[in-house]
């Protein structure tokens, strides 16, 4: 297993470092002169040329490529161009809201889909499985600021049950509270994911021999369902969760835009807005080293779970 | 019993087509929503008699009349008219990057299939590391580096998309290319690139055209992010998502001016996604049920 682990872990090595040139070649290549963009047209000569000097804008290319990959290797992902903060600092900051927000849409996609993907399993190819396919369809096709725009308007300004603005603060329970909205308007995006995985997962499941003697021997079908099939069932359903982190990742940019909640995503809307590329080369550094080692902990898993998968 | 009892009979174009219709009800649903959505977008200046620029401070954020058929956002500008319009541009640049992606991705995923080997790792190599990029993220990260115009949302939106063309077609080309009429292809000394064009790439079509209606759900959508964010093709030229952003500003107001671009947006992805759900259906019954 650890022979395995160790392996895999290797195999991240050249896609990180290829991952790394392609955001070090695409901030080159970009028209224009950072350092005229971010002090302005009026900016006088020696104030460019200090900014480009601090910023090793006058090395040669080599050179400011191994310093790049030298501070990722010693976990530095630059210093803002703006305002001099660490980008690693800054992202740990809002870090925790994003994942917040992820774990709470991952929360409600597993709770509402898998009992709706197990009920279409159950009755398959009837009305209901019918009716949850065209529902979760459509739920796969709601853009994500619909859902949050949908949400706020009825539960926020309608119902007035929770605030229009989700601010991350206060107890644990104002936290949550505060938390409710922009998690549901992720999650049900995912609820259409988990729930069409849980359908074809308990149908694989459901045709195994092993239930047939389960269902043989007279287990009753509560009991069949909920302990015999739905605990295979579960590895696709986080096999699922874990290829569409990228995906939530983005839409929990989006999320938090209009929720006006803090987290990655305001970090990149500011760091756009203020044209600031050294923050955003660090952004897209992170989240590309995310996307990584959450597919690197899925394979684990599936390692873990499916003894199978070590031999290839 | 005759000879001609077994041969199944002779069926019309429009009687197969029709057929497959009635197989494929969700398919046909989602064709027949793409096609009215491509017809209003197309025949746009026939269905609404507004201009889509044309601003009116006297008519500014008013409810749904007979003369503005969706209402008008804050300057006064016809919703329908805006909407006919932004899905030129949903529809043009999602279309491009989702054909773009396919025809690159899955000419180098077949010459990675078929040619195996080291050009085999470094396509695949470069296809994983490509695959990590979010997309979102990443189309955020390009357009706002070099740009927000047509070309570069649809550079954005083609690269991330692109391997996972090259996965789908790279998979049975491996089969394939140990198959006999492949083999006798090459027997009679074909050259490589007309085998992989002519006998593979036909074979492979099926299931790329499943995964590119899935997948131009997905650039419309991501287009229609990037515009939300204030980074799609520059105002005053509607797009669908810009629209969902003005409205935004004043959805206490008029909440409608945000919701029905937004519904547009639903339409079209959907219309897509259930063109592609029904036919991966019909090109591998495995997965009904």
């Amino acid at each position: 297993m650890a022979g395995f682990i160790l392996r895999r872990l290797l195999s991240t090595i050249p896609t990180l470092l290829g991952v790394l040139t392609i955001v070090f070649v695409m901030i080159r290549v970009a028209p224009g002169d950072p350092a005229l963009a971010i002090l302005g047209d009026n900016a006088s000569q020696e104030a460019l040329d200090a900014f480009r000097e601090r910023m090793g804008l006058n090395d040669p290319m080599w050179v400011q490529y191994l310093d790049f990959l030298r501070d990722i290797a010693r976990g530095s992902l630059g210093e803002s161009m703006i305002s001099g903060t660490p980008v690693l600092t800054s992202i740990m900051e809002v870090l925790p809201y994003t994942l917040e927000l992820a774990l709470g849409a991952v929360f409600f996609g597993v709770v509402i889909g898998t009992p709706l993907g197990i009920m279409a399993a159950l009755k398959r190819n009837g009305w209901l499985d019918y009716l949850l396919r065209v529902v979760s369809l459509v739920g796969l096709s709601f853009p994500a600021f619909l859902t949050a725009i949908l949400l706020i308007l009825w539960l926020a300004i309608d119902w007035r049950l929770f605030p229009v603005i989700s601010t991350p603060t206060g107890g644990f329970g104002d936290r949550l509270f505060n938390l409710f909205l922009p998690a549901l308007s992720l999650g049900l995006i995912m609820v259409a994911y988990v729930m069409r995985t849980a359908r074809s997962a308990m149908l694989d499941v459901l045709g195994e021999d092993y239930i047939r003697t389960a269902r043989a021997k007279g287990a009753p079908a509560r009991r069949l369902v909920l302990h015999h099939a739905l605990r295979n069932a579960l590895i696709p359903i986080v096999t699922v969760i874990g290829l569409y982190f990228g995906l939530m990742i983005g839409n929990a940019v989006l999320t938090e835009i209009i929720f006006n909640r803090p987290g990655l995503g305001k970090l990149i809307v500011l760091a756009l807005n203020q044209r600031d590329y050294s923050t955003l080369q660090g952004l897209m550094v992170f989240s590309a080293f995310l996307v990584v080692m959450v597919n690197l902990l899925t394979d684990i898993a599936y390692g873990l779970v499916d003894p199978r998968v070590k031999l290839k | 019993m005759t000879a001609t009892d077994t041969i199944p009979p002779q069926r019309s174009l429009a009687q197969r087509l029709l057929r497959l219709a009635r197989r494929n009800k969700l398919s046909t649903v989602g064709l027949v929503l793409f096609g009215l959505i491509v017809f209003a977008a197309v025949a746009a200046p026939l269905l609404s008699s507004h201009d889509p620029l044309a601003q009116n401070i006297l008519h500014r954020l008013e409810d749904r009349s007979a003369d503005y058929l969706l209402g008008t956002d804050v300057y006064g500008r016809d919703t329908w008219a805006r909407i006919l319009y932004g899905l030129r541009v949903s529809l043009m640049i999602g279309l491009t990057s989702t054909a773009l992606a396919m025809i690159i991705g899955s000419a180098l995923g077949i010459l990675a299939g078929y040619r195996g080997g080291w050009v085999d790792s470094v396509i695949m190599r470069i296809m994983d590391m490509l695959l990590a990029f979010p997309t979102l993220i990443t189309g955020l990260f390009i357009v706002a580096v070099l740009g927000a115009n047509f070309w570069n949302i649809v550079l954005a939106i083609t690269v991330t998309i692109l391997p996972k063309f090259a996965r789908v077609a790279r998979a049975p080309t491996i089969a394939l290319k140990e198959r006999e009429f492949v083999e006798a292809a090459r027997a009679l000394g074909y050259s490589d690139l007309r085998i992989m064009a002519v006998h593979i790439a036909p074979n492979v079509l099926g299931e790329v055209i499943v995964l590119a209606s899935l997948w131009a759900a997905y650039a419309i959508r991501i287009e229609a992010y990037l515009s939300f964010i204030g980074l799609g093709i520059a105002p005053p030229t509607p797009t669908l998502g810009t629209m969902i952003r003005e409205g935004f500003e004043h959805i206490l107001d008029s909440p409608f001016v945000s919701i029905y671009p937004g519904f547009a947006v639903l339409l079209v992805v959907l219309s897509l996604n259930l063109i592609g759900d029904g036919l991966r259906d019909a090109i591998d019954p495995k997965l009904r049920d």
